[in-house]
């Protein structure tokens, strides 16, 4: 991918280890995994974290195994292959792909006001993992986080109050940010974000619209 | 598979004056000797050797001495993420087979046999003991025509070794809170982000292995 050398905001270490260690939730995970198919730079942090892991296995004690378990593992292994999945042409990382079902084409967009459209993918109930739709120069209301919040842009860019966002771009954001993003002119801004508790939205109207919208 | 020493090209460095044989001969004590390096380092600590065996020869005595050094641990590890005993043992042998199907993806230039099996093992937990997807970043393989250098190999599995050195001469109470942290019993917002290892050298050898092996999916 081209965008990759242009990339500028990353995901930060708390994550990439939670992400290595196994622990965040599934919608995080999703954000991490779509992320790193576009950043060589997380990418490479997160296997450093996984060598992390690595070493613990290595030198962790030992539980000894029932008396058959290695000729039980080659039966297991003589019964056959696993099945690998058929690479599909799409316009999205890999490992969205299996969550919006092929292409950004198939997405089924959801109107949540102003212009702004979502779809919520199915992940465990922890978190939530969402696809946004911001058309060119809209405006998603002021709002702050209860925990944390990733989003991803994946097409078209988006500001805020602390930096612009781009193709390939993370922003972390935590209790302490309210913002109001606004997508740039030019291109609407396709992003995925994750969130593991709701918004909060500083004016009344998307307060109220809230729990229908699941945000 | 080797990177042999070029023929320098400034007049003046020091091969360069030799006669050819004698240019060759030297090339060659240089290959044999970075090969026997390899060969000391690579296979003995590091498990490299099998799993080519089983990927290139199905070779069953290779997995069965892997199965007895790693079987053990995994299972270990998943009692630890509360796994129960027969939980854990089904969920190591199955990791043990998914290790025989995908040995051709393992590359020893982004990572070690253990941290392989690590993540097998940490992805079946979350599929078996969280009932959870695992989103894995997008699949990036050397093409039939190229694989990583040897010398890559070397350094990326010496780096993994200075890791569990640095582990183990980390204070107990620090060392006790990243295990925790990879038993699954921190969540993210609970995980201190300074590990204190010397993380560096193996992020930009991992950065420098992605680089090399895109140059090649292009």
């Amino acid at each position: 991918m081209n965008e990759m050398t242009q990339i500028k905001h990353h995901l930060t270490d708390q994550i990439l280890i939670g992400y290595s260690a196994g622990t965040l939730p599934e919608a995080f995970s999703l954000v991490v995994a779509t992320h790193l198919s576009m950043c060589d730079t997380c990418r490479a942090s997160a296997q450093a974290y996984e060598a992390i892991g690595g070493s613990i296995l290595d030198t962790e004690t030992q539980t000894t195994l029932e008396a058959d378990a290695l000729a039980g593992t080659l039966a297991m292994i003589a019964k056959g292959s696993i099945a690998t999945k058929p690479t599909v042409v799409s316009d999205v990382p890999t490992p969205l792909r299996d969550y919006v079902g092929g292409s950004l084409r198939d997405v089924k967009w959801r109107s949540v006001g102003m212009g702004v459209r979502q779809a919520v993918l199915k992940t465990s109930k922890t978190a939530t993992a969402r696809l946004l739709y911001i058309p060119a120069g809209a405006i998603v209301p002021d709002h702050g986080h209860r925990g944390t919040e990733l989003t991803l842009v994946l097409q078209g860019a988006f500001r805020d109050e602390t930096a612009l966002f781009s193709v390939g771009d993370v922003e972390v954001a935590n209790q302490d940010l309210n913002h109001t993003p606004v997508a740039e002119i030019g291109e609407d801004c396709i992003c995925l974000a994750a969130t593991d508790a709701p918004l909060r939205f500083n004016s009344w109207i998307p307060r109220i619209a809230q729990p229908f919208l699941r945000i | 598979m080797l990177k042999i020493l070029d023929r320098p090209q400034e007049p003046g460095a020091f091969v360069y004056r030799l006669p050819y044989i004698e240019f060759r001969r030297f090339q060659l004590l240089y290959q044999k000797a970075i090969i026997s390096v390899v060969k000391k380092i690579v296979p003995q600590n590091t498990w490299v050797q099998h799993l080519r065996r089983i990927q290139l020869d199905q070779d069953q005595k290779a997995f069965a001495e892997l199965f007895g050094y790693f079987a053990p641990r995994v299972k270990a590890f998943l009692m630890k993420s509360g796994a129960s005993p027969s939980m854990a043992e089904e969920c190591t042998q199955e990791v043990m087979v998914t290790l025989w199907h995908k040995a051709h993806l393992f590359d020893p230039s982004r990572a070690s046999v253990a941290t392989w099996i690590f993540t097998i093992a940490r992805n079946k937990r979350i599929d078996a003991l969280r009932k959870q997807r695992r989103p894995e970043p997008e699949d990036l393989q050397w093409g039939p025509e190229s694989e990583p250098e040897a010398s890559d190999i070397l350094v990326l599995q010496q780096e993994a070794n200075l890791i569990t050195q640095a582990m183990s001469a980390l204070p107990s109470q620090q060392r006790d809170l990243i295990k925790k942290a990879y038993f699954g019993d921190l969540s993210h917002s609970e995980i201190a982000v300074e590990t204190g290892l010397p993380l560096g050298t193996i992020k930009s050898r991992l950065r420098l292995a992605l680089s090399k092996l895109r140059k090649t999916m292009k």
